[in-house]
């Protein structure tokens, strides 16, 4: 729970070490540009200096493949690579660096079970249980398991407010359901779901639980140890690091009976020319050369948000969001979606009456402001909704009050170019 | 407001999204067909009534989306209402863009060029052989 003993954040400072954040849009000859204002941060985040530079060090002192070599680059790239793999134990609470596995994303990670896991263990008639809010990647790779293993996806429905629907879990959480997929924090709504009650309710039916936390671990303390989820995904380039590299939480118990998912270099232990065997964890999931500058800058990324205060950016975020309540309120003729800001972190998508998402997207964009607009890769959740699409503004560490009182002047601005013949 | 959002929603283009021509649907169609981007969710659907010698007689829209994509399926189906197949066929996609008027980023474009996309895809596409799959 969020307390008043944390500190708060020096967001100026913060400001500071993000290069990006001092940019300047739209500028022409004929006229100034205008200031950035960024808040799509559910969709990326943007990396601050310590994070660049990690990257940049890396090539110009350290680079070399990891695992292979004998030779001296080789051996510090290795140290740096699995340094980072421990801060992201620890960020997180993993008792096992073997436990932790780097993938390219959250959707390489939800995936790598949805593959190695499932086709290993569904029948046909086993259910998958997903949820209405769930983005497209905690929902195409289940579709994809269940035409491979004849099982069948189920989706939990949400209220009409945004939440899951509690009431109803027994009926779909069963003797048949094997795995429960669901996002900790929903990517549209913002909504935060109660992870320890589902997590409960679905062992005590027999149920494993894939957590897909992109949108919570950037933003909240995370214990997967406390929590005691089975799987839990999460992408570097949402918490201030590089694209293309994500982490997959897995209990090893799981991970040791799991085929490998890629095959191919550094996931052998032998190879002969009748078959192959495995490498020891986390080795066994990381076929290939891993994306080595990305995961050594996660690194860089989590001692940067651990500088800061996992729940000085909760609190901060929260704050964000409670104001940008009042402002869309005090706009008129906004539908926000999702429920209030007490069970909610700091996303917050909305239908502006009379204007579609892509204009209000495009108008808030030339006054500098960069928002998400459409289904935000969750159309079941939209149709479900019944809005074709919606806009989004996700705040992180960076962002200021400021910055929300302008998005809501700046839907003023959306709104007189449509409100012409009302 | 700045100069090129000026341009973006201007009079002209707003007048056609508020204010549409031949939204609804087209009495006694002879070819249709609807089109979406996936993208953004935005739908177009283009009705015709087409003579025998290909003569558009009547052309109708209906669909739902932003500015752009409503606005300029307005603007093509004044545009060819009564004119004949052949130039409808001919009328290309830069065509369109000339249509609408204002600049367009690449994305942008996708929205403009919805409706047009959809209209070429009516002209081959008679009344009850028409794509029947789900888009939703």
């Amino acid at each position: 729970m969020l307390t008043d003993k944390v500190a708060s954040l020096d967001v100026e400072r913060i400001r500071a070490d993000f290069p990006i954040l001092a940019s300047t849009l739209h500028a022409a000859d004929d006229r100034p540009g205008v200031p950035l204002v960024y808040l799509d941060n559910a969709a990326s985040t943007q990396r601050p200096r310590q994070v660049i530079q990690s990257i940049v060090d890396t090539y110009e002192k350290h680079y070399a493949n990891v695992h292979r070599g004998i030779h001296w680059l080789s051996d510090q790239s290795t140290d740096l690579y699995e340094e980072s793999r421990n801060k992201v134990r620890a960020f997180v609470n993993a008792d096992d660096s073997g436990e932790v596995l780097f993938t390219r994303g959250t959707t390489e990670s939800i995936n790598l079970v949805a593959r190695s896991w499932c086709d290993a263990n569904l029948r046909a008639g086993d259910e998958i249980l997903l949820t209405e809010m769930e983005h497209h990647s905690n929902i195409v790779p289940w579709q994809q398991a269940a035409e491979r293993t004849g099982a069948v996806v189920r989706f939990l429905p949400i209220t009409d407010d945004g939440r899951l629907d509690l009431d109803v879990l027994d009926q779909f959480l069963t003797e048949r359901t094997r795995v429960f997929a669901v996002a900790a924090i929903s990517n549209v709504l913002g909504t935060i779901n109660p992870l320890e009650t589902l997590i409960a309710r679905a062992h005590a039916a027999g149920a494993l639980v894939l957590v897909d936390a992109a949108q919570s671990v950037p933003h909240q303390p995370t214990d997967v140890s406390a929590l005691g989820a089975d799987f839990v995904a999460f992408s570097g380039h949402k918490m201030l690091g590089p694209s293309g590299v994500g982490v997959l939480y897995a209990r090893r118990d799981l991970l040791d009976a799991m085929p490998p998912f890629l095959g191919g270099g550094s996931m052998i232990r032998k190879v002969t020319t009748s078959g192959f065997e495995p490498a020891d964890l986390p080795s066994k999931f990381e076929a290939g050369t891993p994306p080595i500058v990305s995961a050594i800058a996660l690194g860089a990324a989590i001692d940067y948000l651990q500088g800061q205060g996992m729940e000085a950016i909760q609190q901060h975020e929260h704050r964000l969001c409670v104001l940008a309540h009042e402002v869309l309120d005090s706009v008129g003729g906004v539908q926000r979606l999702g429920p209030s800001p007490g069970d909610k972190c700091g996303i917050v998508s909305f239908k502006l009456d009379r204007v579609h998402a892509h204009d209000v997207a495009q108008i808030l964009d030339r006054q500098g402001i960069a928002v998400r607009a459409g289904h935000h890769c969750a159309m079941p959740l939209h149709k479900r909704l019944r809005v074709a699409a919606s806009t989004r503004a996700s705040f992180y560490l960076y962002n200021t009050p400021h910055e929300v009182e302008q998005l809501g002047r700046a839907l003023e601005a959306a709104k007189s170019i449509f409100r012409r013949k009302s | 407001m700045s100069p090129n959002e000026d341009e973006l929603y201007q009079e002209h283009i707003l007048d056609h999204y508020e204010d549409p021509f031949h939204r609804g649907k087209c009495p006694r169609p002879t070819h249709a067909h609807e089109d979406e981007n996936p993208l953004c969710g935005d739908v177009v659907r283009i009705e015709l009534a087409m003579e025998s010698d290909g003569t558009i007689r009547d052309a109708y829209f209906d669909g739902d989306g932003c500015c752009i994509s409503q606005a300029s399926a307005s603007m093509l189906v004044e545009r060819i209402h009564g004119r004949p197949a052949e130039e409808v066929k001919n009328f290309s996609a830069n065509d369109m863009l000339e249509l609408f008027g204002a600049k367009l980023t690449p994305n942008r474009q996708k929205c403009c060029l919805l409706p047009w996309r959809a209209l070429q895809s009516a002209m081959y596409s008679p009344v009850g052989a028409e794509d029947t799959d789900d888009k939703s």
